[in-house]
């Protein structure tokens, strides 16, 4: 163990209290507030409750259709995920097997979507929409499937760039002996590599989950009423006359939950997966 | 890649365990495309299309009413351009207004979270006791979803009920009364606490990370030379986390400069001029008013600043890191 000076000792410890303090004190007034009733919330601020309820909880859902959010956000949320880690599992597989013409070119490009600025393709990837409508009658605009079509390119980049980086940790004897066995390259990627790839799998989901559960700019411009998800719906609240600050932290409280819980579980593999890319 | 097909196995070259050169197939084919079909595809009808759709906009006098055929608004060449960048009519000084604005933001909010992300990272580096609870804890801001996070930014602003002002005033006695912190030029400031709040875990995440790769015996050579923990810091930890940084500061500026959730909910959509970021004002002209052209124009400059920041940042820190 390192020895530890005295300066170096207030130092660490006046980082970590600080961090912790700024780091806590807006989840605590999160969860404080949800359990006040409204009329504690509109008086002064204070950091207790004084008779906790627990009825935010249960007027939220009648405030704003907030069971109908919910269900939209988990449609598109799952949809997005499955969809965007089976296209980044069989890009990443090409990427990190074979070398063919254009392989830089594919890696360059999808990085450096990753620096457009999603307003300038907002509009007309709306019109695009209004357009495939007008011939098919798919029915877009304002649909989840509109939705979950755009959600799985935005996580695309971070996840074939993380898969690819953890295909070509998978020895390539586990190929050769799999090859030999008369495995063709379907086989070889189910049987073989993603089984192996499991824990940067598992990352990527969850990645993939989480960016389509709290996009706000798209979801607002191509969502309507009926398919609105949580991430636009949760403004429905604050934007009344009369803010029900209680129901807006428990329904905050309650749809983070679940995103919150997944991430902190698989937190090290998401940390290993991020990291593999800029340590190599 | 050569085309031998008659190569037996004993005799191939043995397979490599090389972390970045495939192993070469020995014939041309078409199966690596075919994997990449559907990424290639969607990202073509998501992104690049529209995004040339996007450039071919900005061309075009563009408002509401040719929406549905606005392949048929009239050509302005570079007429928008014109407008936006012309820094001595309304529309150009807000957007040198914004653009100026960003970029105090984004300084801020990446210097901010780069030593906090590094000073918790360090601080946790060798701690015994605690080092799990805390780095779950910090990781929390990050998990949570933007519009939650930021929504409840918006309640602890909030001038007569909030947490902030409740401190500062009556707990601490900073401020003699309560402030308006999402209004004028304290809605800037307000903007950059939230954004680092969201954003420093990130940086201690990678951070972190690239620290469990520095050998120990690095620091107790070190401590045995009697440097003290600022020089190590500086001799061992810094120019080893040369790689992670590089990484770290891209991808942060990259978010940073095209902020949008953190305005939009805390705000609620008409952002104070003060502290109005520069996609906050794209939108603003291509969804208020309703004027694509103009806004298309303005994203299109947006992007090329981007671009050209990019490629400057990547040719300058690829010599300091590969030295390193």
């Amino acid at each position: 163990m390192r020895h530890e000076t005295s300066g170096y000792r207030i130092f660490r410890w006046s980082t970590l209290t600080v961090l912790t303090i700024f780091v806590c004190a807006p989840l605590f007034v999160m969860a404080s507030t949800a359990v006040k009733p409204l009329n504690q919330v509109q008086s002064d601020f204070t950091w207790l409750p004084a008779e906790p309820t627990l009825a935010p909880f249960v007027d939220m859902w009648s405030t704003v259709p907030l069971a109908q959010y919910f269900a939209n956000s988990i449609i598109v949320a799952g949809a997005t995920t499955v969809a965007s880690v089976t296209v980044a599992i069989l890009a990443a597989y090409a990427i990190s097997r074979w070398r063919f013409r254009g392989r830089e070119a594919f890696r360059l490009a999808v990085l450096s979507t990753q620096m457009f600025p999603g307003i300038l393709f907002l509009l007309p990837l709306f019109l695009l929409f209004v357009l495939v409508d007008r011939y098919t009658g798919l029915g877009l605009v304002g649909s989840r499937t509109g939705l979950t079509i755009t959600y799985l390119t935005f996580s695309l980049p971070f996840a074939i760039w993380m898969l690819v980086g953890y295909f070509q940790t998978i020895p390539r004897e586990l190929d050769e002996a799999a090859k030999i066995d008369g495995a063709g390259p379907l086989r070889l990627l189910v049987g073989i590599l993603v089984p192996a790839a499991r824990p940067a799998i598992v990352a990527v989901s969850i990645f993939s989950f989480m960016v389509a559960w709290g996009e706000v700019l798209f979801a607002s411009v191509l969502t309507d009423e009926r398919t609105r998800t949580v991430a636009v719906g949760l403004q429905a609240y604050a934007s009344e006359s009369n803010v029900y600050w209680n129901q807006v932290m428990a329904a905050s409280l309650v749809v983070s939950a679940p995103v919150v819980v997944a991430f902190l579980l698989l937190q090290r593999h998401i940390a290993s997966g991020m990291t593999a890319g800029a340590v190599k | 890649m050569s085309i031998r097909t008659d190569v037996k196995p004993e005799t191939r070259r043995p397979p490599t365990v090389s972390a970045t050169a495939p192993a070469p197939r020995r014939r041309r084919t078409w199966t690596p495309y075919l994997f990449l079909l559907p990424a290639l595809a969607l990202e073509l009808v998501v992104h690049f299309g529209p995004m040339l759709a996007g450039l071919v906009m900005s061309l075009l006098k563009l408002t509401q009413y040719q929406l549905a055929r606005w392949w048929e608004a009239p050509w302005t060449g570079f007429g928008n351009f014109e407008v936006v960048l012309d820094v001595d009519q309304p529309v150009g000084a807000s957007l040198l207004s914004s653009f100026l604005i960003t970029l105090a933001f984004t300084v801020i909010v990446i210097a901010a979270s780069w030593v906090m992300g590094t000073a918790a990272a360090v601080s946790l580096q060798n701690a015994r006791v605690g080092r799990g609870v805390l780095r779950t804890l910090f990781l929390v801001p990050y998990a949570l979803p933007a519009f939650a996070a930021v929504i409840t930014w918006r309640f602890l602003f909030q001038r007569d009920n909030g947490m902030v002002n409740h401190v500062l005033v009556d707990q601490l006695g900073v401020l003699d009364e309560n402030a308006f912190f999402l209004l004028g030029s304290n809605a800037f400031w307000a903007q950059c606490v939230v954004a680092v709040w969201r954003l420093w875990p990130f940086a201690f995440l990678m951070l972190m990370a690239g620290l469990q790769s520095i050998p120990g015996e690095l620091y107790e050579a070190g401590t045995l030379d009697g440097a003290g923990p600022w020089r190590q810091f500086r001799e061992i930890t810094l120019p080893l986390l040369a790689p992670v940084n590089q990484v770290l500061v891209l991808v942060m500026f990259l978010w940073t400069f095209k902020e949008f959730e953190t305005p939009f909910v805390l705000f609620g959509g008409s952002a104070p001029e003060q502290a109005r970021l520069i996609n906050v004002e794209i939108y603003q002209n291509s969804f208020v008013t309703w004027n694509f052209g103009l806004g298309a124009a303005m994203s299109a400059v947006l992007l090329l600043f981007l671009l050209l920041v990019t490629g400057v940042y990547l040719l300058a820190t690829r010599r300091k890191v590969h030295e390193a």
